[in-house]
């Protein structure tokens, strides 16, 4: 690939696709190159309920009007690739993938965000599918009739709990804390849900099965007691990590893997920016990551901008 | 009635899927709903399509009644997660999966049981 974009934008969750919106827009010549399919993790939310301007939507309804929105104004999208070098000190910037396609650039925006973080529980992996899933709209009603449990204490896992009462006849929720990190609104309602149980302070430890899940082994966190709990499934849901393992010695991170960025989401390398669910930062939500996504892009923007202006000034200088 | 989608075609009903099975050696299925585990699914699948010509793709619809010839095949037993994708050899079930794959997870199996 010859050709050398403005911008190239790692990530198309809703900060990449933000980007890619208004740099395309401001035609700029603008790649997203992304790991998996586009979306990231809000294709993971059911109900998008707090986006404004929106009344209500299915997250991935959401993913989908950005991509298209990205593409319409011009933004080349490339999906499902793996990124093996990235050569960010020079003026043009040089991302290689494994197949060997070389992606060139002025300016690179890092919009890798987060994927959801695991137990680390042997056979959570394994039984992924076979009673322990990730996602209480998807798999659902396959735990129709029967008793699930629900790992995590924040927005995300008391939600997806609340909503598992449709199906379960019974949701306990195993959490790490005395209290939930969730907006009280959501701890309100779920505290009034039927069929909602707590085991607080406490984690899952074992995974006991046959050909599927049968039950957990629960330790009581302070005082180290553990119990045999029986259930059909497991719904984990304790957060994410950044997913910015490879950018180590590349990028500036801080001790969570988080990329460290400035209020105009620059990175402190020239011509790099960073948005979204990587970044170190206090909230993670969609409209925090758009923002992110837009301011990264108008700083990217300018920088372009400025670069130019030099190259004329000294084409003038020669020519004059 | 399609449900699905994607661009990808869409079975819907089980002599269709006999049809496919009989007319194409290599047979992939993505049984779903538009939901996050399987949309990921069939935007590989949409990818994989150019890169594999030997291989059929194709999608059915989890919630349409005809798709018990796949919720009901023995590969099948104990998945308690979307999508169910099927892989068929000569009208044969070599190969099932439950929940999300990724890219390397899907071409791994076609790789395994549809070489070329």
């Amino acid at each position: 690939m010859n050709e050398i974009f403005d911008v190239a934008i790692i990530g198309g969750g809703p900060a990449g696709l933000s980007a890619g919106i208004y740099s395309s827009r401001a035609k700029l010549k603008t790649v997203i190159l992304n790991s998996g399919s586009f979306g990231g993790q809000v294709v993971l939310t059911d109900e998008v309920a707090n986006y404004p301007g929106v009344e209500q939507t299915k997250g991935f309804n959401l993913a989908a009007v950005m991509k298209k929105q990205a593409k319409d104004f011009g933004c080349k999208l490339i999906g499902n690739i793996e990124i093996t070098e990235y050569h960010l000190n020079d003026e043009i910037k040089k991302i290689v993938l494994s197949d060997g396609r070389e992606i060139k650039a002025r300016g690179v925006i890092f919009a890798t965000g987060g994927r959801p973080r695991l137990l680390g529980v042997e056979g959570e992996n394994e039984f992924r599918g076979r009673g322990i899933s990730f996602c209480a709209t998807c798999d659902g009603d396959f735990f129709t009739g029967k008793e699930v449990v629900v790992v995590g204490g924040g927005n995300s896992a008391l939600e997806e709990a609340i909503s598992l009462t449709k199906f379960a006849t019974k949701v306990t929720i195993v959490h790490q804390f005395d209290h939930f990190q969730a907006f009280p609104a959501v701890i309100d309602e779920a505290k009034k849900t039927p069929k909602l149980n707590f085991i607080m302070e406490s984690r899952i430890v074992k995974f006991l099965r046959s050909e599927k899940l049968e039950a957990v082994e629960i330790e009581h966190i302070t005082s180290g007691t553990r119990h045999i709990f029986k259930t059909d499934g497991v719904f984990i849901f304790i957060g994410y990590i950044p997913n910015t393992e490879d950018l180590k010695g590349i990028l500036p991170l801080n001790d969570r893997g988080e990329i460290i960025v400035d209020s105009d989401m620059f990175t402190g390398i020239p011509g790099v920016y960073a948005a979204g669910d990587s970044i170190a930062k206090k909230y993670r939500q969609i409209t925090t990551a758009v923002a992110e996504g837009t301011i990264a892009s108008l700083s990217l923007a300018e920088y372009i901008k400025s670069k130019v202006k030099i190259f004329e000034d000294e084409k003038n200088l020669v020519v004059g | 009635m399609k449900m699905l989608r994607t661009s990808l075609h869409e079975i819907e009903t089980s002599e269709e899927l006999k049809k496919l099975q009989e007319e194409n050696e290599n047979l992939m299925v993505c049984c779903g709903r538009m939901g996050p585990m399987c949309i990921p699914v069939y935007d590989i699948m949409e990818e994989l399509e150019e890169e594999y010509p030997h291989v059929k793709f194709a999608v059915m619809a989890f919630d349409n009644p005809e798709a018990a010839i796949i919720r009901n095949d023995p590969a099948c037993r104990g998945f308690m997660g979307l999508p169910f994708t099927m892989y068929y050899k000569n009208g044969k079930t070599v190969k099932a999966t439950t929940s999300i794959q990724n890219r390397q997870q899907i071409t791994s199996i076609l790789n395994e049981y549809f070489q070329k």
